[in-house]
C-alpha cells in the first residue's frame, strides 16, 4: 500500500503528514486524538541522514508534544550500503534513532510501529523492532536475506533452505514467519484504524516478543533461556 | 606479561578480565544449551551457542559479563545467544551491579537463524537500555578479530560505553556486502588499509564512536573497564540532544569526506598518515590536540 492511501485508512481527514524525500513525518488524528508520525517511504534505505533526521522528529516530539502517541510507519530496503556511511559510523547514527524512540517510551509516549511496505535487516532494528508493539499489513515483506543469498552464504543447498521453510518460520522471509517468532504482534487486516486504536489502547511498555514466540511456537526457547539466566 | 586480547578467547579474556577465580559462569557448557535451528540445516551447534554469560568481580566489585566467542559463527546472534544475553541485562535490572559488561565480537545476526536474531538484536537492545535506565552502567569492549557488525554494531552504541583497542573494528555493514552490492570502487574488501582506517579503533575513538582506546592487552581492557565501573551516562532528553548536536555537527564538519584520512586531517590530525603507526598513548595526545569533540 502506498503511504497516501495508508495515511487515508489510518487516521481521519486532513492529516498533516508530509513526505520530504524519504521521511514520512507530521501528525494526524485517529478518532480525534492526535498522534505524531515518523517514518520512511519508498523502500528508503537508511543512511546517516536519513537516521539522524527521524531521530530529530522523534525528539521534536518528546520536547513539544509530550505523551503524544507516535506511529512508525516502516518502508526500508536497510541500512544504506555504502562506504561513507560506514565512515561517518552509521550504526552511532541508528542506534541514536533507537535510544531515542526508547527515551520516548520512557517519557510515556505510546510507541507503535507497523510494517507497510517493506521491513529489511538492520532498517527495521532501530525502527518498528523497537516499539513499543509493531504490526504489519498482510502484504508486507519482512526478511533478513533472501534464501538464494542466504544458501550463498550459509553454504546450505537452496533447495533444503526451500524445504524447510515451508514448516519452519526462523530463517526464511515472510510476515508470518515474524508473527510465529514474535516479532511481528500481529498482521492488519480490514479497518485498519479500527486496529490501530486497540493498538494504543493494548499497547504495553514491556517487551512481550519472546512471550509472544514461545507461545505461537516459532520461538520456543528465548523466554525461557533469558528467565534461567536470571533466576540461575 | 601481554595477554592479547585479540587472540584469546571468549572465555580466556572473561578469566583475564575479571578478578582472579571470581568468575561464575550461567548457564555454561555442561547445561547443553544450544540452538534448536543450527541441527536442523545440519550445522554443528556449540553447547554454549557462542556466548559465555555469567558474574564475578572486577576491583573487588560486582559485575556482570557476557563474552562472544567469535571463532563460533562469526559471534553470530541466534535465538539461544541473544536470549542469555537478555537474560544478563534482566538479571542486572535484580542484581544491581556495577557494570554489565559485554566483550562484543559479532557479525550481527546469525543467518541460519535469521529472523530470531534480528528480533533477538531488539530485544537486547531494550534489555540493555531498561539496564541503563536503572543507573546500571553498560560497557562495550571491543578487540576481536571478527569485529562488532550489524545488530551488534547497533548495541555496542546502545551502551554507556565503549573501549576498542586498535584491532577491535566497529560498524554496520562488512566491508564485503557493501562491495558486493556497490562494486570495488565503492568499497574495495581486500585493502585492508582501507577497511582498518573506516571500520578500525582509531578512526572510531577519533570520531567518537568509542570512548576510550587501548592496547591490544586484556590487562588495558581491564584497567579501562574498572575505571567505568559505576560511571552510567544518563538517558534522558538533555543527553539525548546532545548526541544529536554531537551527530549533526559531525555530518555537517565530514559528510563530505569519502575517506578516514580526510576526516582526519580536517579534524586538526597533523600528520594523518603517520596515524596507522602511533600506540594508543600517542592516539590520545592526538585526540587531545584535535579541535573539540567531534561527537
Amino acid at each position: 500500500m502506498n503511504w497516501e492511501a495508508l495515511l487515508d485508512a489510518l487516521f481521519d481527514p486532513n492529516h498533516r503528514v508530509t513526505c520530504t524525500g524519504d521521511l514520512l513525518s507530521g501528525s494526524a488524528e485517529v478518532n480525534g486524538r492526535t498522534v505524531a508520525v515518523v517514518g520512511t517511504t519508498n523502500h528508503a534505505a537508511i543512511g546517516v541522514e536519513l537516521a539522524l533526521a527521524q531521530a530529530a522528529a522523534v525528539l521534536a516530539v518528546v520536547r513539544e508534544h509530550p505523551k503524544r502517541p507516535i506511529i512508525l510507519l516502516v518502508d526500508t530496503q536497510g541500512q544504506r550500503l555504502r562506504h561513507r556511511d560506514e565512515l561517518l559510523g552509521i550504526n552511532h547514527y541508528m542506534a541514536h534513532l533507537g535510544c531515542c524512540i526508547e527515551l520516548a517510551r520512557r517519557h510515556q509516549h505510546r510507541v507503535i510501529g507497523l510494517v507497510y511496505d517493506q521491513a529489511l535487516s538492520g532498517g527495521f532494528i532501530t525502527s518498528g523492532l523497537i516499539a513499543d508493539a509493531c504490526y504489519a499489513l498482510p502484504e508486507a515483506e519482512i526478511r533478513v536475506m533472501r534464501l538464494p543469498a542466504m544458501a550463498r552464504v550459509t553454504k546450505i543447498d537452496e533447495v533444503r533452505l526451500t524445504a524447510l521453510s515451508k514448516t519452519n518460520p526462523v530463517f526464511a522471509p515472510g510476515v508470518e514467519n515474524f508473527v510465529a517468532m514474535g516479532g511481528i504482534r500481529a498482521l492488519w487486516r480490514g479497518d485498519l484504524q479500527a486496529q490501530l486504536l486497540c493498538a494504543l489502547a493494548d499497547s504495553s511498555t514491556q517487551d512481550e516478543r519472546a512471550f509472544d514466540g514461545a507461545a505461537r511456537g516459532g520461538r520456543k526457547l528465548a523466554q525461557t533461556v533469558a528467565e534461567r539466566v536470571v533466576k540461575a | 606479561m601481554n595477554i592479547s586480547f585479540a587472540e584469546s578467547s571468549a572465555r580466556a579474556r572473561v578469566a583475564h578480565l575479571l578478578d582472579a577465580q571470581s568468575f561464575h559462569e550461567i548457564l555454561g557448557p555442561s547445561e547443553r544449551i544450544v540452538s534448536p535451528h543450527l541441527a536442523l540445516l545440519g550445522v554443528p551447534s556449540s553447547f554454549d551457542d557462542g556466548v559465555v554469560v555469567g558474574r564475578g568481580t572486577l576491583a573487588g566489585q560486582p559485575v556482570l559479563i557476557a563474552a562472544q566467542e567469535g571463532a563460533f559463527m562469526g559471534g553470530g546472534v541466534g535465538e539461544v545467544h541473544g536470549a542469555k544475553l537478555v537474560g544478563l541485562f534482566k538479571r542486572a535490572l535484580r542484581d544491581k551491579p556495577a557494570a554489565v559488561i559485554v566483550l562484543a565480537e559479532s557479525g550481527g545476526v546469525r543467518l541460519h537463524e535469521a529472523n530470531a536474531g534480528l528480533i533477538a538484536v531488539s530485544e537486547v537492545m531494550r534489555a540493555l537500555l531498561d539496564a541503563r535506565a536503572q543507573g546500571i552502567a553498560v560497557i562495550m569492549l571491543i578487540g576481536g578479530a571478527n569485529g562488532c557488525f550489524g545488530g551488534m554494531g547497533l548495541i555496542a552504541r546502545c551502551a554507556d560505553h565503549v573501549v576498542m583497542s586498535d584491532m577491535g573494528r566497529l560498524a554496520m555493514s562488512g566491508p564485503e556486502v557493501i562491495e558486493s552490492s556497490h562494486g570495488v570502487e565503492e568499497y574495495d574488501s581486500r585493502d585492508r588499509a582501507l577497511v582498518w582506517r573506516t571500520t578500525g579503533g582509531k578512526h572510531r575513538y577519533l570520531i567518537g564512536d568509542c570512548d576510550q582506546l587501548v592496547e591490544d592487552d586484556v590487562a588495558a581492557f581491564r584497567e579501562a573497564a574498572i575505571g567505568l565501573l559505576g560511571q552510567s551516562v544518563p538517558l534522558n532528553l538533555a543527553a539525548m540532544e546532545a548526541e544529536h548536536a554531537l551527530l549533526t555537527e559531525r555530518l555537517t564538519r565530514f559528510g563530505g569526506c569519502s575517506d578516514a584520512l580526510d576526516v582526519w586531517r580536517l579534524a586538526g590530525v597533523p600528520e594523518p598518515l603517520h596515524v596507522a603507526d602511533l600506540e594508543a598513548s600517542g592516539m590520545h595526545v592526538l585526540k587531545s590536540l584535535t579541535t573539540g569533540e567531534l561527537a
